[in-house]
């Protein structure tokens, strides 16, 4: 029992952050134009959904605090309330507070702290102003106080009687005086425990009490009704309005289980009725039932609990509808979505990855049996396996737009901390990408936004000065990029100031003072341990986690990240990492006996290498330098050369470079196998792949072998010699 | 030898005290243990790919039904000379906790011999020297009736501590000074 309340509270919780998330969204949708009907509908959905889930896990903290934001959001959807934006402001904490409250649920069944209680509290007051229906508690008895001691008679009388049932689905009588006192104020309450049995026959989970209640408040009945809502089932409720005819209040007490006396008694003391009135009422409503019993109809109250009865039940009828089509919509939605657990999903990914590698088994061996049918058989295989593979693949997909979406309330909520004016620009949305690197690329963006929005973007006096619109704009992109997949951040803001970045290495002891480096190596000092250009550590970016955190973050997903930063006109940060990380195509070269895998995306062709003299490590392709590596040398690999040798001509962001292997051996798709933390630090190794025939290949990675051969090149050029003393060191 | 031979999987727990089974190897003429329940199984050697860059005692890499699993080549370790393959060179299969994760390494040996129980009192600790290899790697000599000579004369087993041997923090730090072009010879691997 205790699991399957867990697992539910799971999903609840997963859920409930995402129709958060949702509403988060429309929210600041909803500031930009507070007309949108649409938008405002789908709000009080997310919300609805919210407070129905939560009443589902009898997280009875949750209702109560998403039922109040609920109503708020129905007096907007009913035109009661305009959309402002100090609202919508007051709204999208609503939605942290929301959000803070899973936290807490999630955590364990644990209550929320006093702080966090009062937090809803403070909240719910503001919306009440804010929407303008109920007047706060706090000014309405002061008034009071002035006026000289409360009225007794403009009172709401309550009268509840809970159900034994309530606390057993996790309904706390208490929560709903609480939830009552928020909206207005409870002149007089007495606790009724009647029906309390002696000690050993009571049950410790059931609910024996009563209240009845004098409530003051310009509540409407519906409203006041509307904080039973949840246990309106079972309980008994009366609510008698404020200057209720001496008549109700005998008619309630006729209704209510307790004694006649008793119940008279406790009228009097909370103030309802005056002694006298009870008295008299008693009397007549004694004479009343003997009049009814001896001309043999029905006693009088019972009609006007009928009628009353139907008062209540247009508003159940609707609230009933409501749900029913919540219900409906829910089950549309999950016919179309399916949640399947991540582990699932990867033992799939991983026993296609075999498949793949018995696929390509199977076809080396019909090439080599040379049958026509088998060799056919084979190849339609290999394609359905390939299919296969891609729609599996396809299953870990997702959008990055929902990453993206995440930085509007960022965007948001610094800038106006900040005092700037920042819009903010997404495009690119729908690229998709493996949800591993979904879920790791958004500290290090979140890092990347926040210093763009505090030392990026100038503040507006800044950038009318220099001629730019006041508004600033930070634009996030996305695109995919040969095999890659490419994610911007720019600011049209100061840019990077190259002195003060060399100062501030020197400083650090990064560089020496007179290291002849070019602009953009002095750029991309900003991602060195240790750097940080703020002078001062703001609230905002400065908390100890530097560029070089998000430079770790992005290689350790096997990406990189850049920096362009032209003065004055902002500067763009880049990332670039691959699309997924489990399975690559790849181009199969042999050296010596051994075989190795390049990254199909990264090859752009293959030549056979001739007319190079001596011991030159470039060659001229159609007229252009390309600087190239020996395997056979760097891997220091047993043999001769073979007579002919091939270049299989790589790029990788830009530059270009040649990789001199022995043999060719044509496409092949590789599930990449880590080579384990024995071997994380192997430059030149990004991983290791099985061949058909069983053996271990190695995959090479292009990046440090392109930026070794850029790193010569740009030496060689430098210094204006062939020399290659770097390209030959192993 | 082409036959695979799992260890027996459901091995009581000996205490550190009480009798322990261990799996005895050759390896350049001499007889080392390996407690059992370290060995995962024993492999014929075969298909290892080599990986550049890295010490010599790292052997290469090998399939092992779908997962890559590196080889150590035990001799070299010790900074002997790297084993030489023949018809009984098996690769014994060595699985360690490490950190959460059970890390499994491959490591090669000239021949496997036999599982030994050896009572905790017939283990004496290693000697400081003269073992010629580095005294962390054994964790004691064990005290083993000679079959040879029908049981009457004792001969030692070194028995070997795989977690020092084998420490991936050592290993990679090795290699990592191989890649940067430091000769990593016998001299460094036994400082």
């Amino acid at each position: 029992m205790d699991d399957l309340n867990s697992e539910l509270t799971g999903v609840f919780v997963q859920e409930s952050r995402e129709q958060l998330a949702e509403m988060e969204r429309l929210l600041l949708q909803l500031e930009q134009e507070p007309s949108s009907r649409d938008n405002l509908d789908a709000i009080f959905r997310a919300a609805h959904t919210v407070k129905g889930s939560a009443g589902v896990v009898e997280c009875d903290f949750i209702v109560l605090f998403a039922h109040e934001v609920e109503s708020t959001l129905d007096r907007v959807r009913n035109g009661e309330v305009t959309v402002t934006s100090e609202l919508a402001s007051v709204l999208l904490t609503c939605c942290d507070h929301l959000g803070q409250l899973l936290d807490v649920l999630a955590q364990g069944p644990h209550a929320p702290t006093p702080e966090m209680e009062s937090e809803g509290f403070v909240l719910i007051g503001r919306l009440n102003q804010l929407s303008g229906t109920t007047s706060p508690t706090i000014t309405e008895s002061k008034v009071n106080v002035s006026g000289g001691g409360p009225m007794s008679t403009d009172n709401w009388h309550i009268s509840v009687r809970f159900g034994a049932d309530v606390m057993k689905f996790g309904m706390d009588p208490l929560a709903f005086l609480r939830y009552l006192a928020s909206l207005g104020e409870i002149v007089g309450i007495e606790t009724l425990a009647d029906t309390m049995p002696a000690g050993k026959d009571m049950d410790p989970e059931c609910c024996y009490l009563g209240f009845e209640i004098a409530f003051k408040s310009r509540a409407s009945k519906s409203e006041i009704e509307a904080v039973f809502a949840f246990v309106r089932d079972d309980c008994t409720l009366h609510i008698l309005p404020p200057d209720s005819k001496l008549e109700e209040f005998m008619e309630l007490i006729q209704k209510l289980p307790e004694d006649s006396l008793r119940l008279g008694e406790i009228l009097v003391k909370i103030g309802a009725v005056t002694e006298a009135e009870l008295v008299e009422g008693l009397k007549r409503q004694q004479g009343a039932a003997r009049d009814a019993e001896s001309s043999g109809e029905p006693a009088p109250p019972l009609g006007h609990v009928l009628v009353e009865q139907q008062v209540v039940q247009p508003v159940l009828v609707e609230a009933a509808a409501v749900h029913q089509a919540q219900v409906s919509e829910k089950k549309a939605k999950e016919a179309r979505v399916i949640r399947v657990h991540a582990d699932k999903l990867d033992r799939l990914i991983d026993l296609v990855g075999e498949m793949v590698i018995a696929g390509a088994s199977a076809h080396l061996l019909a090439l080599k049996h040379g049958k026509g049918d088998l060799v056919e058989a084979a190849s339609v295989l290999s394609r359905l396996v390939e299919d296969i593979r891609d729609s599996a693949l396809q299953l870990r997909m997702v959008q990055i737009g929902e990453t993206f979406s995440r930085f509007n309330r960022v965007v948001r909520d610094v800038s106006r901390d900040l005092g700037k004016d920042i819009e903010l620009v997404l495009t690119g949305g729908d690229t998709e990408l493996d949800k591993s690197v979904v879920e790791k690329i958004g500290d290090p963006l979140m890092h990347l936004v926040r210093n763009a929005l505090d030392h990026g973007i100038e503040p507006a006096d800044v950038r009318q000065a220099r001629g730019k619109p006041t508004r600033g704009q930070l634009t996030l992109n996305a695109c995919h990029d040969s095999g890659s997949i490419v994610i911007q951040v720019m600011d049209d803001g100061g840019g990077l100031n190259a002195e003060r970045i060399r100062a501030k290495a020197v400083e650090r002891g990064l560089i020496h003072a007179d290291e002849p480096l070019s602009e953009q190596q002095i750029i991309n000092l900003i991602f060195e341990a240790g750097f940080s250009t703020a002078d001062s550590v703001s609230n905002l970016s400065g908390r100890g986690v530097g560029m070089d955190v998000v430079r770790r973050n992005i290689q350790a997903l096997r990406g990189t990240v850049d920096v362009v930063s032209s003065p004055g006109q902002g500067c763009t940060f880049t990332i670039r990492l691959p699309l997924t990380l489990a399975i690559i195509d790849g181009f199969l070269v042999g050296v010596g006996k051994s075989a190795y895998v390049i990254p199909l995306e990264t090859v752009v062709e293959c030549i056979e290498l001739r007319d190079v003299a001596g011991d030159r490590n470039f060659l001229k392709l159609r007229g252009e330098v390309l600087p190239f590596v020996r395997l056979r040398e760097l891997f220091v690999v047993e043999g001769e050369r073979p007579p002919r040798e091939n270049v299989v001509v790589v790029r990788y962001a830009g530059q270009r470079a040649g990789i001199v292997v022995d043999q060719l051996m044509g496409e092949f798709q590789t599930v990449i196998k880590p080579l384990g933390a024995l071997f994380s630090h192997l430059k030149g190794i990004g991983g290791s792949t099985i061949l058909g025939s069983g053996e271990v290949a190695l995959i090479l990675d292009v990046e440090s072998l392109v930026h070794r051969c850029a790193d010569a090149e740009e030496q060689q050029s430098r210094s204006a010699t062939s020399s290659n003393r770097l390209l030959s060191a192993p | 030898m082409g036959e695979i031979i799992r260890a027996p999987a459901n091995l009581p727990a000996a205490g550190a005290e009480g009798p322990q089974q261990y799996l005895t190897f050759q390896l350049g003429g001499e007889m080392f243990a390996v407690g059992i329940l370290n060995v995962k199984e024993i492999i014929e050697y075969g298909a290892v790919t080599e990986i550049p860059m890295v010490p010599r005692f790292i052997r290469g890499v090998i399939n092992l039904r779908g997962s890559v699993v590196p080889v150590i080549d035990l001799s070299a370790r010790f900074g002997g000379g790297a084993t030489q393959v023949g018809r009984r060179t098996c690769i014994v299969i060595v699985e360690l906790p490490e950190n959460e994760d059970q890390q499994v390494i491959g490591v090669v040996v000239d021949a496997v011999s036999e599982v030994l129980e050896i009572p905790g009192s017939d283990i004496e600790a290693a000697p400081k020297f003269g073992a010629r290899i580095r005294a962390d790697f054994i964790h004691g000599m064990g005290k083993v009736k000679d079959r040879l000579s029908g049981g009457q004369s004792e001969r030692f087993v070194i028995i070997l501590n795989v977690a020092r041997v084998l420490a991936s923090e050592e290993i990679s730090l090795l290699s990592r000074i191989a890649q940067d072009g430091n000769p990593v010879g016998p001299a460094a691997e036994a400082a």
